[in-house]
């Protein structure tokens, strides 16, 4: 397991170095910082002395190099914009994305769960074809048009939840979040919902699916035989079994909830980093965007490096085996 | 002591395409003690008699008519928390592939102390103790250290071993063996229906083993069933069946078998496939495969005999009193 998990670092560390490549170059690309940066009525002489400032003057093979250096030491250069450093832009409006993806990834699991159990328990009822006709609703409608009536219905018309913004931050156990606050929850409720909902879908059909497969096997019937109450049969028996497709979509999911939430944040105007990443494409603030694809990169391999351990919990026939070795 | 009495059974599917009736009037008697073969082809009813038994038959079936009665009280009838108090407790099941009736992901202690704790109130302790003696009484070696495996990292015979410690765990009366056997070895065959033998023997569990392999039941049962088409066609002492058996398809299932004395002649088969559940023809349904059938057929045959039941117009003749 310890040999598993120090070869899998090693394989992180490959990949976020082909990232910062591609990251690096490909933000070379897409436009010139400084002429967003400058007054458009600045001399040439002004102009000059702000590219040398930012160090664009130099080849770009050595800006590379210069970068990579600045990464070894945990410095992933200072933003154009705010004159700071990107990595602490990032790491501010990090818990606010962290609380969100959480607490949307936690609906989907309460929610998602008991509903998929129950339409593949009993198929044939009418609730249950509901729930199925509901969750494809679920993740084939967009994002921001679900958010927008989100909005209208519950602040628009009903006015029970505030449309934008984080509200309340507390102190408890040493995190500062909303979530310690009624007003803070109560900011967040709507856009964890938006995020939530594909989520919620998913979770469903494969519960669903799970459940319809695993109740065929021989060992759902064998339980029976030895006279188990249903609860646990459907517990422990079926749970375990079907929560392995679940907590690798899950897995999956989460990243992208941290890395992509970037409709959700904007339509809710919720400070987290995917309205950061947005606000930074649009200045090209090249460092942060830099900066905030290589922490999605490491927070991608932390997801999926803990989404096979728990697999080898889950499932005792895998093993974090280290081949080869 | 009877322990078991199934009369006129009677388990049908209720399809779209129409009522099969998998079991359709089936009866014997099991005394304490005693193991009964019950033997017949691919859906001829004896699993689902068995399901039956214990009350897991499947939708869209049910039982449709009948009882089964377990210690004089009918099975038939009984609320699903009745039947599940009954079902791993004094009517136990084992089943055809050791590799699919183990949950893959939970280890065999779990399994097994669970079983205990459904239906009697004891420590963890006690049922760890009791579950560790189980697999020790079924030939199991260093039970403690095969409780902490899990199933995928035992073999299937070993498997199968922890199945039927698993059955006789709360000291069952009744054990209803469906093809135990037939997914193993033949040398492992062996092992298990030695144990499963051993084990009634000891606890004096009465058993049906279900099976399409004569040879099987020949050194195990008492007792043999035979089923067709949803009907028991045959039924008598194992020897008696064996040695003289009345039924074309007894006579039919017993020449299918290659044995030694016969060695280089063509084996011989039964003409034609199993009927077509769902539109059986009227009157015997062995009918279109019985080389003795003639018009008298077309009426059901009802079991005739004493002691060595057949159902049939034109029976064979005992060879020897």
């Amino acid at each position: 397991m310890t040999v598993f998990i120090i070869r899998r670092l090693m394989q992180a560390m490959i990949v976020v170095f082909l990232m910062s490549l591609i990251v690096f170059f490909g933000v070379n690309v897409i436009g010139n910082p400084v002429d967003m940066l400058i007054n458009p009525e600045a001399d040439q002489a002004e102009i000059e002395r702000t590219i040398r400032a930012l160090g664009l003057d130099k080849p770009i093979a050595e800006q590379y190099l210069f970068f990579l250096k600045g990464i070894a030491q945990g410095d992933f250069g200072k933003s154009f914009i705010f004159g700071e450093p990107a990595l602490k832009l990032i790491l501010q409006h990090l818990p606010a994305t962290i609380e969100l993806a959480l607490v949307s990834l936690l609906m989907a699991v309460v929610l998602g769960i008991p509903l998929g159990l129950y339409a593949g328990l009993f198929p044939e009822q009418g609730i249950s074809r509901t729930i199925m006709a509901s969750s494809i609703l679920g993740f084939s409608l967009p994002t921001f048009w679900v958010g927008l009536m989100l909005i209208m219905g519950f602040s628009v018309y009903l006015g029970w939840l505030p449309s934008t913004g984080r509200g309340e931050t507390a102190v408890f156990l040493g995190i500062e979040s909303s979530l310690w606050t009624w007003n803070g929850l109560s900011h967040l409720l709507l856009p964890a919902l938006n995020l939530a909902l594909t989520n919620i879908g998913l979770v469903i059909r494969l519960s669903r699916a799970g459940v319809r497969e695993a109740m065929h096997q021989e060992y759902i019937k064998f339980a029976r035989a030895k006279g188990l109450p249903t609860h646990r049969i459907i517990g422990v028996h079926l749970m375990k079994n079907i929560m392995i497709p679940i907590v690798t979509v899950l897995g999956l999911e989460f990243g992208n909830l941290l890395a992509f939430s970037v409709v959700t944040e904007t339509i809710f105007a919720w400070p987290g980093m995917g309205k950061l990443l947005i606000d930074s494409l649009l200045q090209l603030d090249r460092p942060v965007v830099v900066a905030y694809l290589m922490i999605i990169v490491l927070l991608f391999v932390a997801i999926n490096l803990l989404v096979d351990i728990v697999y080898s919990i889950l499932d005792p026939r895998v093993r974090l085996r280290d081949q080869g070795a | 002591m009877t322990v078991l009495s199934v009369e006129n059974l009677q388990t049908h599917f209720f399809t779209r395409a129409g009522v099969i009736k998998a079991v359709d009037g089936v009866d014997f008697k099991l005394d304490r003690g005693e193991v009964m073969g019950l033997v017949g082809e691919s859906g001829s009813g004896k699993s689902v008699t068995g399901f039956s038994i214990l009350g897991l038959v499947d939708q869209p079936g049910r039982v449709a008519g009948g009882s089964i009665r377990f210690h004089g009280e009918d099975l038939v009838g009984k609320s699903e928390e009745q039947l599940r108090k009954l079902r791993g407790g004094k009517i136990a099941m084992i089943f055809q592939d050791p590799m699919m009736t183990l949950n893959p992901v939970l280890r065999i202690d779990t399994q097994m102390i669970e079983a205990i704790k459904a239906h009697e109130n004891v420590s963890k302790r006690e049922a760890w103790e009791r579950a560790r003696d189980g697999l020790g009484a079924v030939g199991i070696p260093s039970p403690e250290e095969r409780l902490r495996a899990y199933p995928h990292q035992l073999s299937g015979g070993m498997r199968q071993r922890v199945a039927i410690a698993i059955a006789f765990l709360n000291n069952p009366d009744l054990i209803v063996a469906d093809e135990p056997t037939t997914a193993l070895d033949v040398t492992i065959q062996a092992q298990i229906i030695h144990v499963a033998q051993k084990m009634c023997h000891e606890r004096g569990a009465a058993m049906i083993w279900i099976t399409h392999d004569l040879a099987v039941v020949a050194g195990l049962a008492n007792r043999i069933s035979v089923m067709y088409a949803g009907r028991v066609v045959e039924q008598g002492d194992t020897d008696d069946v064996i040695d003289n058996p009345r039924h074309p398809y007894t006579v039919g299932l017993l020449g299918s078998v290659p044995s030694a004395n016969r060695r280089g002649e063509p084996l011989m088969q039964i003409p034609g496939m199993t009927p077509n559940m769902l539109n059986l023809p009227t009157g015997c349904a062995f009918q279109a495969r019985c080389s003795r059938a003639s018009d008298a057929c077309k009426q059901a045959p009802v079991p005739s005999g004493e002691g060595h039941l057949v159902r049939c117009f034109h029976p064979y003749e005992r060879v020897s009193a």
